[in-house]
């Protein structure tokens, strides 16, 4: 498989007040094949919009991806990029869709005009032939009555509608490489089995990879081949999709499918994981799971670096450790000493 | 529809709105017609026995100390107000736009230096600058008159754009262009500008009534539009003199002035109301 995307101990910053920098984003590293799909799952305020954000160098001022980050697209260094070089990727190479399209879509502009921008962004044709193409992208997303909705502005759309819009506007320029951050968390539960439909059938037939950004692991069961698990701003646990369903291992990835209702099965009480995401200026150090982790035991004042649990598989988590897993070591400790433990409520 | 056109239907469609669009369609084909149908504006009509001759069938405004016929005048004066007002404005919008844009979007030193640069221009009173400058030469060309009144009045506007500028650069959709390998060029002029098009709309509308007010207040003081050009301030300069004695010489310049600064505001006033609901 021909890898497209690199991406090596991402670090994105930001200034606090007193000088300091925190890290949203803390050594985050992925790899994406041509024409997989993977899910980069984790709840808000985890770090997986920044880590998208910053795959275009798009984070918002003051924050920064830091020295020592990678991000390789082919051969292409893109924190090295100038701002030129850089404006020719964005589109171009990755293609993103945004959260919410009801307000990622310019409000005085038709449809047609967006997406044609994003065509004579990268392609030297003329206005009737971007119109031409925008027409065919509009049809590509499955769009009904798609000559009349090049001319309706954002406002005249469903919501659905819309998400498909943006969808051909990220695929305006063909990119190699689609980003969709939580492309349907702000439609209709059967809009968006449509519109994952769409970007499925797309990757298909364009070979495109998606990097799939999402909270909700009910959206990644039928569509990513591998996921990628986040906390912190870390990625605490990796493996294919079938392999993390079968055998999640990471103490959060455990909390996060006990707390998700399942249909079929025994009825049983949903498992909250206990706690809130602390903030990123007050993670802990050592494993960042630690205060809320229903496992955690001495050696978790360390962090942890990935560790292999299979083929494939691998976790942030001390307990990935052959000896860890002897029962004595199991042994849950409550948030121990040096860490108080942090009240339910924010 | 266009933005535009739905625009002027609101402004239309309030009563306020419809009364100073209307005026003003009036005032402007009157000013555009009037030669057709109205005496010359520096036509003597007989200086002894026509000089401030009261408002009759043949001089419906009356006749200046000059004999001249007052309605052509203020139709001829209408011209020159609302030209200079309209290309002062265009002017001055132009530039604040420009200079809004550039600071809201670079932010950062540039827009610290232009923003302070404003502030300071901002502290010095625009009527006395215009003074200074207008008292100097001998005679000022028309040209050199609406320059100096649009370029001294860009500083509210250019705060005004950048503000807007700042809350739009954050906008999901001003990112999703950058994302999508959108210029700087293109972001600045197609996102930003459009989106601002509505404020601007309305501050130049209310513009070009502070405009009128200021080119007049200058011909009366004698350092705006140059005589023979007639220009309502000018009239009513000329009017002093004969103020008690033949009242209408000043009295209808004077209404012009109102009614078109009123109608103006009016406009701008209902132009607000339609594009920015949010506002009181």
């Amino acid at each position: 498989m021909t890898r497209v995307l690199d991406v090596r101990d991402l670090r994105v910053s930001f200034p606090t007040a007193d000088g300091r920098r925190f890290h949203p984003v803390d050594g985050v590293s992925f790899t994406l094949h041509r024409g997989e799909t993977l899910a980069l799952v984790g709840e808000s305020g985890c770090g997986k919009s920044l880590t998208s954000l910053a795959l275009l160098r798009l984070v918002p001022p003051p924050g920064r991806v830091d020295p020592g980050s990678v991000v390789r697209l082919g051969d292409t260094d893109v924190l090295a990029l100038e701002r030129e070089a850089l404006r020719r990727i964005r589109g171009r190479r990755i293609g993103m869709i945004f959260q919410d399209p009801m307000t990622s879509l310019n409000p005085v502009f038709t449809a047609g005009d967006q997406i044609a921008e994003g065509i004579r962004a990268h392609f030297r044709i003329s206005k009737a032939e971007a119109r031409e193409r925008a027409l065919r992208l509009l049809q590509e997303v499955g769009i009904p009555d798609p000559a009349e909705r090049l001319d309706a502005y954002p406002h005249q759309l469903s919501g659905g509608m819309r998400q498909r819009v943006m969808i051909a506007i990220a695929l305006a320029a063909e990119p190699e490489i689609l980003v969709a951050d939580e492309p349907t968390t702000a439609l209709d539960v059967t809009v968006q089995a449509q519109i994952l439909e769409v970007l499925d059938q797309l990757r298909r037939s364009r070979g495109m990879a998606v990097l799939l950004i999402t909270h909700d692991l009910g959206i990644v069961a039928g569509r990513a081949d591998r996921v990628a698990v986040m906390y912190a701003g870390q990625i605490v646990e990796e493996a294919e999709t079938a392999e993390l369903f079968a055998n999640p291992s990471h103490p959060y990835t455990q909390g996060l499918f006990a707390s998700v209702p399942r249909i079929s099965g025994p009825l049983r009480r949903l498992t909250p994981i206990r706690g809130t995401v602390p903030p990123p200026a007050e993670w802990p150090t050592g494993c960042r799971f630690r205060p809320r982790c229903p496992q955690a035991f001495e050696k978790c004042v360390l962090a942890p670096e990935p560790l292999p649990v299979g083929p494939g598989h691998r976790m942030r988590c001390w307990l990935a450790e052959p000896d860890a897993a002897s029962p004595t070591r199991r042994e849950p400790v409550r948030a121990t000493s040096a860490q108080p433990e942090r009240s339910g409520g924010d | 529809m266009t933005a535009g056109g739905g625009a002027l239907r609101g402004v239309w469609r309030a009563s306020s709105g419809r009364a100073g669009l209307a005026f003003l369609l009036f005032l402007v084909l009157l000013a555009l017609a009037g030669p057709l149908f109205l005496p010359d504006p520096f036509r003597q009509f007989g200086l002894l026995e026509l000089a401030d001759a009261r408002p009759s069938a043949e001089h419906p405004f009356g006749t200046d100390q000059l004999s001249r016929d007052v309605l052509s005048r203020v139709v001829s004066g209408a011209r020159v107000s609302l030209a200079v007002a309209a290309l002062a404005v265009a002017l001055s919008v132009t530039l604040g736009a420009g200079v809004g844009l550039v600071a809201g979007y670079l932010g950062g030193a540039v827009d610290g230096v232009l923003m302070r640069l404003v502030d300071g221009a901002l502290a010095v009173p625009r009527l006395f600058l215009l003074l200074l400058v207008l008292a100097v030469p001998e005679r000022v060309p028309l040209v050199a008159l609406i320059v100096l009144i649009g370029a001294t009045g860009w500083f509210a506007t250019s705060r005004l754009v950048r503000a807007e500028v700042l809350r739009i650069r954050e906008e999901a959709y001003v990112r999703a262009a950058e994302a999508l390998g959108a210029s700087r060029r293109r972001i600045i002029f197609r996102h930003l500008l459009v989106n601002t098009a509505g404020p601007l709309l309305v501050t130049a509308t209310l513009g070009v009534g502070d405009v009128i007010l200021l080119e007049a207040g200058l011909s009366f003081l004698g350092l705006g539009v140059q005589p023979p050009t007639p220009s309502w301030g000018g009239m009513i300069l000329d009017a002093r003199s004969v103020l008690v004695t033949a009242p209408w010489v000043g009295i209808f310049p004077g209404i012009a002035i109102t009614l078109t600064v009123l109608a103006t505001n009016l406009v701008g006033d209902a132009l607000r109301d339609v594009l920015d609901p949010r506002g009181a």
